[in-house]
């Protein structure tokens, strides 16, 4: 990896990296650092200083110590899969690249948790599990590239998330590297550890509270059975009824998913599964659990669904089945490629019952905009994904979209919701964090960042806004491939 | 309408990298491909994964950086096994990207090795046949064994050497017959593409194509004036050799009666393939023609649909998917649907099944480092299986693993599906 070094950090820390990770473990000239550069949001790009890819904890303990020393900001990354910028070396600084962490150090079935490095893909360990009953839930549509690391910095979500929690419920320790260089666990692998709860805060927090090195998650057992759903509505507004009916009746579907007519189209095309073209928007349904009471369950979804004027519902017939639609549904974001060749996805979040009024409001704002937006989102939790497609060599068109976004997400505000369904903070939606939270809220978490993070060394300029600072000014809109 | 990239969205840069800009612009930079890519898998370095090098290939392109010793480095550790385009949920075309890039902008090699052996001497199957048999000389007196067996391949030169370690053990087959009729009625009447090191190394997986066809009703035509596919040369950036090859292998096939143009090798497969859009210019339509009627051979029997009868053959597999069959021609299920009709074979699922072994055309004897790599993470992955024997459907990886396996002291058995099929179809006659 090493080749000449062009970079502007000072040849004497340059070297005590190399002495730490090895040569070939640092990149140092700018043609190699530039991949670095952004992740999976792409409109805003900083070159880091220097890259470096450390082995085990001491090495990072050891890298964070030096940076606390010399004053220089420090970012860790693992597969750079962030929609929002959390991968972006804002302030330059040393990238601390997790990918060679990457192992599944203990599995331990009988007390269902699993030890693992942050750089693991979060799909490498349910492959690992194969055979053993359990699962890791959390499964973000990216579980096939991302990493458990940074499933903990996002505090990542996904289909299944509705019934199963997000990475938070899902994380039993972990441990850190705090900005001075000590490595402190925390919570435990047994359940109910008294205390603060630093562990929490912990997730979620993008890197500015210190750097993950290891963590201890929860298995959970496979269900018996599925029951895999799709219901057909005539209308927009006849299934987002039918949602909140769904989840009114008490009834918790492992996943919730909603497509509308813009989407089918596009998958239709790519997947021919049968989808009919002339639908409003179809919902797909899956419950699982126990064998015994998934025919009752798949009844009463059926009725419901047909009570909101459901035009059919039809069963999975069998696993193959399950996985296609599946398929079609995970890989949706692909299939645009066939409507547009630009797209900016949004992540949003109301109350499930405002979902009709959040898609009358988008629908409104694709019209005033004269902009297609089209929808493909986890409508059990209310996490909205509205697509807005463009051409990104039309100035005007991604002004527009640029606009349309900010009021989308601003509805979003104002019926209650969020700004951020999954996807996190990063640079993205730094902006709004004064909009969704009051000034004391914001006073509070700074506080928090303060005692962990003293000199702002760690992941600057991410998640929490600086004063009197309005985040990054967008120009261009993200187009985004997966959630 | 703004351009992205004023410097380099004009007619000269596009004809100059050979690329549509566009297809640059198709990738979202979602990342999803790292993960599926081998090279990544082993360096874990993001300028040796599909997006980062499609983001170094643009930055050249946009004149961002210069193209750096580590820089082509990068680019040349790519394997091209197309990993990432089954990954990529955008559909980027990846192989649309790296070929030509590669083609264009990296120096073709001139040393001794590439200029006589790879792109001489392979291509020419009666060639090849004739150089190899001091090999099957040696091979038959054990000697090949001594060789690898006491480490005296290394004294050879390097990719020679490497080129001794890869002999499969070597046989004497009879020549195809140009023709052979099927058995019972005729369903349908088919092409056999017979390829260059395929004919010389493997002739018995063409004999049990052959057999195989036939039980299945088909009439095969074997024409004797078609040649090399070409890849070796078009994945060297000797482009102008593979199209004179590819113009061959048209008036060899493109006239015939046929309804298919079977290969049994993957690579060759794949590559017959892109006959239509490799080079859009003079005669693309003759070679699209051709293209069209390419059929794998386990894609084409599954789609013909099996009628011939079948015995038991008690047997722990595992299967492994070849880059070229899978990601390049998607043809994953064929070949493990069929192979599943073989009555008593139990098919063990093989873990990362579709990374690549490493063996890459000829990848192997020139990115030797991560070609052993990816060898030794293959062969453990089938190790664990606890199947003994391996069912690939290209020879590159039938090479590869077993010589990884030679070399480690496991006795491993490495098979195409139509010799386990044509196995099968003894096993039933008797």
């Amino acid at each position: 990896m090493a080749s000449t070094s062009d970079t502007t950090v000072p040849a004497r820390i340059l070297s005590t990296l190399q002495k730490i990770v090895g040569n070939r473990h640092v990149l140092s000239s700018r043609s190699e650092r530039l991949v670095y550069e952004c992740d999976g949001f792409t409109l805003e790009k900083n070159t880091p200083d220097v890259v470096v890819f450390p082995r085990t904890t001491e090495e990072i303990a050891q890298i964070v110590r030096l940076c606390h020393e010399h004053g220089v900001p420090v970012l860790p990354r693992g597969a750079g899969t962030s929609l929002a910028g959390g991968g972006l070396p804002v302030g330059g600084g040393v990238l601390v690249v997790l990918t060679r962490m990457k192992d599944i150090l203990e599995i331990h079935p009988d007390d269902r948790y699993a030890v693992v490095e942050p750089g693991c893909v979060n799909v490498w360990l349910s492959l690992a599990l194969r055979g053993t009953g359990l699962h890791y839930a959390p499964d973000p549509s990216s579980q096939g590239a991302c990493t458990i690391g940074g499933n903990v910095a996002t505090n990542s979500g996904g289909p299944h998330t509705l019934k199963y929690g997000v990475t938070v419920n899902h994380v039993l320790a972990v441990e850190v590297v705090l900005a001075d260089g000590e490595v402190v666990v925390l919570g435990s692998p047994a359940e109910d550890t008294p205390g603060l709860d630093l562990l929490g805060a912990m997730v979620g927090s993008e890197g500015t509270l210190g750097i993950v090195t290891k963590v201890w998650v929860r298995l959970t057992p496979d269900p018996q059975g599925y029951r895999t759903m799709l219901a057909i509505f005539d209308s927009v507004d006849d299934a987002t009824t039918a949602i909140s009916r769904i989840i009114g009746a008490g009834i918790i579907p492992a996943a919730l998913e909603m497509m509308d007519q813009g989407i089918i189209e596009a998958v239709e095309a790519a997947f021919q599964f049968g989808f009919p073209l002339d639908a409003g928007a179809v919902l797909l349904i899956e419950v699982d659990g126990l064998e015994a009471g998934l025919d009752r369950q798949q009844q009463d979804v059926t009725q419901l669904c047909r009570d909101c004027r459901a035009r059919e519902v039809r069963v999975a017939a069998d696993a193959r089945e399950r996985m296609r639609l599946w398929k079609c549904r995970k890989e949706a974001f692909g299939a645009i490629g066939r409507l547009s060749p630009s797209y900016c996805t949004q992540d949003g979040v109301v109350p499930r019952t405002q979902l009709p009024e959040i898609l009358r409001r988008i629908r409104e704002t694709g019209e005033k905009y004269r902009l297609r937006i089209v929808n493909v989102f986890h409508a059990g939790d209310g996490n909205i994904h509205p697509i807005l497609l463009f051409d990104e060599r039309d100035s005007d068109q991604v002004d527009r979209v640029l606009r349309a976004s900010h009021e989308i997400l601003s509805a979003c505000l104002e019926l209650g919701g969020s700004v951020t369904g999954e996807h996190g903070i990063g640079v993205e939606k730094i902006g709004f964090m004064d909009q969704m939270f009051s000034s004391s809220d914001l006073e509070a978490m700074h506080a928090l960042r303060q005692a962990f993070n003293p000199r702002g060394l760690l992941s600057p300029g991410k998640l929490l806004p600086t004063a009197g600072a309005c985040g990054i000014e967008q120009r261009h809109p993200g187009r985004r491939a997966a959630l | 309408m703004n351009s992205p990239s004023p410097s380099v969205d004009t007619p000269e840069s596009r004809t100059e990298l050979g690329i549509d800009y566009a297809t640059f612009l198709s990738c979202v930079h979602c990342g999803l491909c790292t993960a599926s890519c081998p090279t990544y898998k082993e360096t874990l370095d993001e300028n040796d994964s599909p997006r980062g090098r499609i983001y170094l290939m643009r930055s050249v392109a946009d004149k961002r950086i210069e193209l750096t010793e580590p820089i082509r480095r990068h680019l040349e550790l790519c394997l091209d096994c197309r990993a990432c385009e089954t990954a990529c949920p955008s559909g980027v075309e990846y192989g649309k990207l790296i070929e030509p890039f590669r083609n264009r902008m990296l120096p073709a090699p001139r040393d001794v090795f590439h200029r006589w052996i790879l792109w001489k001497l392979f291509p020419n199957a009666r060639r090849l046949e004739r150089a190899l048999l001091p090999a099957r000389w040696a091979s038959s007196l054990g000697l090949l064994s001594f060789v690898r067996a006491t480490g005296l391949w290394k004294l050879l030169p390097r990719r020679l050497g490497r080129l001794v370690t890869l002999l499969p053990p070597l046989r004497k087959h009879p020549r195809l017959p140009s023709r052979v009729e099927a058995v019972g009625e005729r369903r349908a009447t088919v092409a056999l593409f017979t390829g260059c090191v395929a004919d010389a190394l493997f002739r018995d997986v063409h004999w049990a194509t052959l057999r195989v066809l036939q039980a299945n009703g088909c009439d095969v035509i074997v024409p004797k004036n078609q040649a090399c596919c070409g890849a070796i040369h078009y994945h060297s950036s000797q482009e102008e050799e593979a199209r004179t090859l590819a113009d061959q292998n048209v008036s060899a096939f493109a006239d015939l009666d046929v309804d298919a143009v079977v290969v049994n090798v993957a690579g060759c497969g794949a590559m017959l393939k892109e006959y239509g859009h490799a080079w859009p210019e003079d005669g693309a339509g003759k070679r699209a023609q051709l293209a069209q009627k390419v059929r794998d051979v386990n894609e084409f029997l599954d789609e013909l649909g099996w009628v011939a009868p079948l015995g038991r053959l008690p047997l722990q597999v595992t299967y492994h998917d070849a880059c070229h069959l899978a990601h390049a021609q998607g043809v994953r299920e064929a070949p493990r649907r069929l192979l599943e009709r073989i009555p008593g074979l139990c098919i063990v699922p093989l873990d990362e099944s579709d990374t690549c072994c490493g063996a890459a055309g000829s990848y192997n004897l020139t990115q030797t480092e991560m070609a052993d790599r990816l060898a030794r993470r293959k062969l453990q992955n089938i190790l664990r299986t606890g199947a003994r024997t391996v069912v690939s459907a290209n020879a590159g990886c039938t090479l590869q693993i077993l010589r990884q396996a030679t070399l480690e002291g496991i006795r491993l058995r490495v098979v195409h599906p139509v010799q386990l099929l044509q196995e099968s179809l003894e096993a039933a006659q008797q």
